[in-house]
């Protein structure tokens, strides 16, 4: 079996044979399920699309906390329990090594998000929705869960604990969230990076009203690109220490 | 065979590894023996290639590990001194994890395996989790993993700390029967461990290699001299005038109050006639301490950097 694959399949077992994988989950769940009924099933007549895109404004949010909750153990834990060295010692590249603990973990994200999809069925049934506009948002909120992953996946290599690596991920997912607010607060140059690395104002919310563009999905494979590449970056600058 | 070739290895200004240089024969056991912060693990880990060496070369039969990192690790099986397991796998689960993460296909894994379970004495453990094995069955397990691949060469950290008298007969067993198929390289800091399973021996002192050479050529060392110690009641000089007599030499004495505290050396085993001589002169003997086993004297003055002739032989 593919290395990649296979070091996938272990994190993936992991959270599904473990109490924290359930307990993430059980927890994200329970909490999109009332957002939904109270933000999104309101009293006041709303078309359905708009209810669709107040569920991918909940979902995403939660999926992006589900996923920086996932990866604070994903190196960091092996680093604490002293298993890193199998994976160290093994005929294996620190690049496998990201990607596969990646992949993992993307993969329960994605397992996750799946047990949501009652909700936009439940809309469907009461309205009128456009297939369309449910992939993108599952599409978009599966990217966002994927940058947030890797963000995750960068802190847990950097960091020596998981309680570390949780707020050094918070941290840098806060400041990717809130950078179109801070981009309000300066001009120029600055202004217009921190406009573009927005993740949530400038290129999440497209996706959840069904828009679909090319800068969108390349910002999300950058992100991920980027931070899988510092997370491979630091495990081999630690060997080499 | 392994040829590691001026070997250092550094921590800012700190050396932790100095120039060393050995080579080992297939199929043998080598001890790594060392006290407390001599750089026994940070050499193995240099060997077993997780940490990058400041200066030099390791090669495993022409297999150069800066060269070939990855074909490199392929050859090596490393054990630290705490056992990375998986607690929450099976025996069997974790195993055929390990095996495949070093490139083994599943029947690979499957005629392996249970090879693997007899010479790590795991036989019927196979799918016990992890977690409710004891600390001896989980060092097992370590060295299960180490080996499952079939490496050229095995690196034991400290394999028999913390079990218990019957555990570290068992791991002894356990050891020696992996020289059939690999190299293996044993660090300790006990010697008695070392002298009881390996073929030779590698005194690291202060990250320099001070001796390498078989339990015979160690004891050949102390020049057949026997020390002991004594605690007598006299004058220095009449301690001496026996000392002298007997050809002791006389390596510390000190006196307070009277007694006289000696450590001295004795060409031959004769004891028994220095007591005798001392008494016949009427000293009052009040301690005579036998003499350490010379073997772990000779470790002693190599580790503590004392008489031995230094250098690696």
């Amino acid at each position: 079996m593919n290395v990649v694959l296979l070091l996938a399949k272990r994190e993936l077992a992991t959270y599904l044979n473990t109490w924290w994988g359930w307990v993430i989950t059980t927890v994200i769940l329970l909490l999109d399920g009332i957002f939904f009924n109270v933000f999104g099933l309101t009293e006041k007549a709303t078309y359905s699309a708009e209810v669709l895109e107040q569920f991918f404004f909940w979902t995403s949010g939660l999926i992006i906390i589900a996923g920086l909750l996932l990866t604070m153990r994903l190196i960091a834990e092996e680093r604490q329990t002293g298993t890193l060295v199998l994976l160290e010692s093994a005929p294996i590249s620190e690049a496998q090594i990201v990607v596969g603990k990646f992949l993992g973990a993307w993969g329960f994200l994605l397992m996750l998000l799946a047990c949501t999809i009652y909700m936009p069925l439940f809309i469907m049934v009461n309205g009128k929705i456009a297939v369309s506009q449910l992939a993108v948002g599952y599409l978009g909120v599966a990217l966002a869960g994927a940058a947030s992953v890797a963000v995750g996946t960068f802190a847990s290599a950097i960091a020596r604990n998981q309680l570390l690596s949780i707020v050094l991920s918070a941290l840098m997912m806060l400041f990717l969230v809130i950078s179109w607010f801070l981009a309000r607060l300066t001009d120029g140059g600055i202004s217009d990076f921190l406009a573009y690395i927005a993740v949530w104002d400038r290129h999440f919310q497209p996706f959840m009203r069904g828009r679909l563009n090319t800068e969108n999905l390349v910002y999300f494979g950058s992100v991920v690109f980027a931070f899988l590449m510092l997370a491979t970056r630091t495990l081999q600058a630690r060997r080499w220490k | 065979m392994i040829e590691v070739q001026n070997l250092s290895r550094y921590y800012g200004e700190h050396r932790a590894v100095d120039d060393v240089s050995f080579t080992i024969d297939s199929n043998s056991i080598v001890g790594f023996l060392g006290l407390n912060g001599a750089g026994k693990t940070t050499t193995l880990k240099v060997i077993a290639g997780l940490l990058p060496p400041s200066a030099g070369t390791v090669t495993i039969d022409g297999v150069d590990m800066a060269s070939a990192p990855e074909s490199f690790r392929k050859r090596i099986g490393f054990l630290p001194e705490s056992p990375p397991l998986y607690t929450e796998m099976t025996v069997r689960e974790f195993l055929v994890y390990v095996g495949q993460l070093r490139g083994m296909s599943k029947s690979d894994l499957a005629t392996r395996l249970p090879d693997v379970m007899k010479r790590c004495q795991l036989a019927g453990r196979e799918d016990w989790v992890i977690d409710t094995l004891s600390h001896g069955y989980r060092k097992r397990v370590g060295i299960a993993q180490a080996i499952i691949h079939k490496p050229r060469l095995v690196i034991l950290d400290e394999p028999i700390s913390g079990l218990d008298p019957v555990q570290i007969v068992e791991m002894r067993k356990v050891i020696r029967g992996l020289a059939s198929e690999s190299t293996v390289l044993v660090s300790s800091h006990i010697l008695s461990e070392i002298g009881a399973t390996c073929d030779r021996v590698l005194v690291l002192q202060k990250g320099k290699l001070r001796f390498i050479g078989t339990e015979a050529d160690l004891t050949e060392r102390r020049h057949g001299a026997i020390r002991m110690g004594l605690t007598v009641r006299g004058t220095e000089d009449a301690v001496r005038a026996v000392l002298t007599a007997q050809n002791a030499t006389v390596r510390s004495l000190t006196i307070a109050e009277g007694v006289v505290e000696a450590e001295v050396d004795l060409p031959t085993d004769s004891r028994e006639a220095m007591v005798a001589a001392l008494v016949g002169a009427g000293l009052g003997v009040r301690r005579v301490e036998d003499a350490l086993d010379e073997l772990e004297e000779t470790f002693m003055d190599l580790t503590r950097g004392g008489d031995a002739d230094g250098g690696a032989s």
